[in-house]
């Protein structure tokens, strides 16, 4: 079983739906209890990143993910839940985050060409770093198969972590991994095929033994 | 490289598709979640549901179909039609809708722009825009294309934006359901007014009006149609598989 982490942003339905339309059981919750009894931990997020820091600081539900993640549960990080595993983060101020990938969270804006709009919204080609091994969770995909961002914020000085990127101006990190900590910027629940395709490679049995 | 995206508008009135030709003499097409389904698997790259129902049972068959196409298909969905309150908002993005429009609501208050992006960020709010030459002016039209408001509609979408509508749909009455081509000097109007993505609207009727648009507006981020996809003139894969040919980047 799967267990979303509802701590009170954003929408969940999408997300909740694409799990099952991956044959996987899942439950949305915020009961603790429930999400560690969980085989594998799915932290979501949309919204301002001090917002759902203080959200998961209040509830305990980020301290929560903290010990599963270091007792080894496979967890998941989505849009503003991967950019809360890291650091800190610079959106409108300084916040920190769960620190369980090393790197800053920081505006687009000052890297990519003044001519490119923010946010980067829309369908964008994945790369895989050339230097790593294709990280397992794209075991079911392509180098260069497309899935859907919006977000106007990345995550920085993080390229030990980095295991896809997206072009947009420069690469921007698309997607991090640290042994069972994983973050995607993306939305794999808006992905069509490619972001089931995601979905299943961290739902199945297998994905916890090579992760 | 952001891909330009290729999007097939449904309206749907009691439950069911329809596409007006000029906004006028309604036909039927198809069910909703069907066409939903057969839209994603060929490629469509975003949904948007428009919602022309009158009714309150409209209304609630509106939202079981949402329910059910966002439970079936993994792409964007946008939903407009109705939309006048921050209530209105909630009510689709709870079915699972990514974005909403708004149109003739906006123009009747134009607050709910802000307070919508306040509620849930810019990229939610996509401003849906029916615009038509009027003496020399791109005028903004209400309801469904019937009322002239008579505000400058440029005008109009400069303010949405700086308002915090993420998106704009820009439907150019003078070309839609003509299948001309879509309207490249009122949307090269909008493209030099905003730096938010702009989204074509009315008048594609073949995939080299697509091309067109494309090349000679590199601003333009999608292209939106109903009747030609929907009678199946012109095939999405297709389209998308000869636009990529011809050097606009595409999802494939």
């Amino acid at each position: 079983m799967v267990a979303i982490v509802d701590y009170g942003v954003g929408n969940l339905f999408s997300l909740r739906s694409s799990l099952a339309a991956v044959g996987t059981e899942t439950v949305v919750t915020g009961d603790k209890d429930l999400i560690r009894q969980a085989d594998k931990v799915i932290l979501p997020g949309v919204g301002a990143f001090a917002d759902a820091a203080a959200l998961l600081r209040d509830t305990g539900l980020g301290q929560l993910v903290c010990d599963l993640a270091a007792e080894g549960k496979p967890l998941l990080g989505i849009c503003l839940g991967m950019q809360l595993l890291f650091e800190e983060s610079l959106e409108y101020g300084r916040h920190p985050g769960l620190g369980l990938i090393p790197g800053t969270v920081a505006p687009i804006r000052d890297v990519i060409p003044p001519s490119y709009k923010v946010p980067h919204i829309g369908w964008n080609a994945l790369h895989f770093p050339k230097n790593k091994p294709v990280h397992p969770l794209f075991r079911h995909i392509q180098e260069g198969d497309c899935v859907y961002f919006v977000h106007s914020f990345y995550g920085a000085n993080c390229e030990d972590s980095v295991i896809a990127t997206a072009e947009y101006g420069p690469e921007l990190t698309a997607a991090v991994a640290r042994g069972n900590v994983m973050g995607v910027q993306f939305h794999p629940e808006k992905s069509g095929p490619v972001g089931l395709a995601i979905l299943r490679a961290f739902c199945e049995e297998k994905e916890a033994e090579t992760c | 490289m952001i891909t330009k995206r290729i999007i097939p508008c449904l309206d749907v009135k009691d439950g069911r598709v329809v596409k007006g030709v000029n906004f006028l003499g309604l036909s039927d097409v198809s069910s909703p979640v069907k066409l939903a389904k057969f839209y994603s698997d060929c490629g469509a790259d975003e949904l948007v549901f428009y919602d022309i129902t009158a009714s309150a049972e409209g209304r609630a068959l509106f939202t079981d179909i949402l329910t059910e196409v966002a439970s079936t298909i993994f792409i964007p969905l946008t939903v407009g039609g109705g939309i006048n309150s921050v209530e209105d908002f909630d009510r689709v993005l709870k079915c699972g809708a990514d974005k909403v429009s708004v149109n003739s609501g906006a123009i009747r208050d134009p607050s709910l722009i802000a307070r919508a992006a306040q509620k849930y960020g810019d990229q939610c709010v996509v401003l849906s825009v029916d615009a038509k030459r009027v003496d020399g002016q791109f005028r903004l039209f209400a309801k469904g294309g019937r009322e002239d408001t008579g505000l400058d509609a440029i005008e109009w979408i400069r303010r949405g934006v700086a308002s915090g509508a993420g998106e704009i749909v820009l439907n150019s009455i003078d070309t839609d359901g003509v299948k001309q081509g879509f309207d490249l000097e009122m949307l090269s109007a909008v493209c030099d007014a905003v730096d938010v993505p702009v989204i074509a609207s009315g008048g594609a009727g073949s995939i080299d009006h697509f091309k067109t648009l494309f090349h000679t507006l590199p601003k333009v981020d999608a292209g939106l149609a109903a009747s030609i996809f929907h009678f199946g003139e012109v095939s999405i894969p297709d389209l998308k598989k000869q636009l990529a040919a011809d050097g606009i980047t595409m999802r494939l």
